[in-house]
């Protein structure tokens, strides 16, 4: 990349670390608690994820996954890398087949972030918790999602825990929580 | 690498969440400012944040015109995936910027009773514009205003 390409494109893509960076500040003053931001992150990120996932949808041209192994591959290979650029391995399937792991080498959005000492129980990243679970339902599956392993509290890599739950049957409309 | 569209995902949550929790405490006054102030407090610091490393390597502006072209042209673009439209100044300090399609109103009808609530989605930007010209040495006021699109 030519150099004025190089300076140009390193202000874009920082621009949504540093915002998602500036929430979780936010949020840490708002709430008295890393519990209570780890949940307004989960509930912000579903309430992103149901409105994403058309957006997904729209620009991926993916068809209706066939189980939930189709399912993994085309979050990890085709959703993480057209959104944060990155392509997570997926590993440790349960023996039925319904919980997996995904594994982040690197994580785009803890970029130049450091935990205060004081916020040892908080999960910076679980906005991505909220989006995965948000989309997921709107094409009709309930999953369970949450961080197994996290680079910024000394883990060596960021793992993500998804667990099926079961297959939703009713259209229901999605709502704020 | 983040895509565009995750930050304008983001920037609307934000804005929800910020009105949600003041209306949920009360006080409905105080509510439009405080929202207002504390995403444009938070847009203020990532503007900073964003300049600091964009003008690590490349050389300082030669004048205060210079750095408002730097804003309607690299930062407009990278921020807001455009270049700003109009550029006009009076030539002692005020610059006004037009945007005709900024990209963070776009997701919003066009109707007139959504114009009351555009100030809500303009006030982070404006934070943004702020930090990043008191970065590059410019300290100063940022104000937003919507007008209807001729039909």
């Amino acid at each position: 990349l030519c150099r004025e390409c190089k300076r140009l494109t390193i202000l874009n893509s920082e621009l949504f670390t540093l915002t998602y960076g500036a929430l979780v500040t936010q949020l840490c003053k708002d709430y008295e608690n890393d519990e209570e931001v780890n949940k307004q992150l989960d509930k912000m990120g579903y309430n992103i994820g149901v409105r994403l996932i058309e957006d997904f949808l729209a620009r991926s041209s993916v068809g209706r996954c066939q189980d939930f192994r189709e399912t993994a591959d085309v979050i990890a290979k085709v959703a993480f890398k057209m959104y944060l650029g990155i392509t997570p391995s997926v590993t440790n399937w349960s023996p039925a087949g319904d919980e997996f792991s995904l594994i982040l080498e690197s994580n785009p959005l803890v970029d130049f972030v450091e935990l205060p000492d004081n916020h040892s129980t908080l999960v910076y990243s679980n906005l991505l918790c909220g989006v995965l679970r948000g989309a997921l339902e709107m094409v009709q599956m309930a999953v369970d999602v949450k961080f197994a392993q996290d680079s910024l509290r000394g883990d060596n890599v960021t793992e993500i825990r998804m667990k099926f739950i079961k297959r939703i049957e009713e259209n229901l409309p999605a709502g704020d929580e | 690498m983040a895509d565009d569209v995750l930050f304008e995902f983001l920037h609307m949550e934000m804005v929800s969440h910020i009105y949600k929790e003041q209306a949920s405490r009360g006080e409905m006054d105080k509510d439009r400012a405080t929202c207002v102030s504390a995403l444009e407090g938070m847009g203020f610091r990532v503007g900073q944040g964003l300049i600091e490393r964009f003008t690590k390597d490349s050389p300082s502006f030669k004048d205060d015109l210079d750095i408002m072209k730097f804003i309607c042209k690299d930062f407009w673009i990278n921020v807001f995936r455009k270049q700003i439209d109009n550029l006009r100044t009076n030539h002692q300090g005020t610059y006004v910027l037009q945007d005709n399609k900024f990209s963070l109103l776009t997701q919003l009808s066009s109707g007139k009773q959504y114009l009351e609530e555009a100030p809500k989605y303009l006030a982070y930007s404006c934070g943004l514009v702020r930090g990043a010209l008191s970065n590059l040495g410019m300290d100063c006021v940022v104000t937003a205003e919507v007008s209807p699109m001729p039909s």
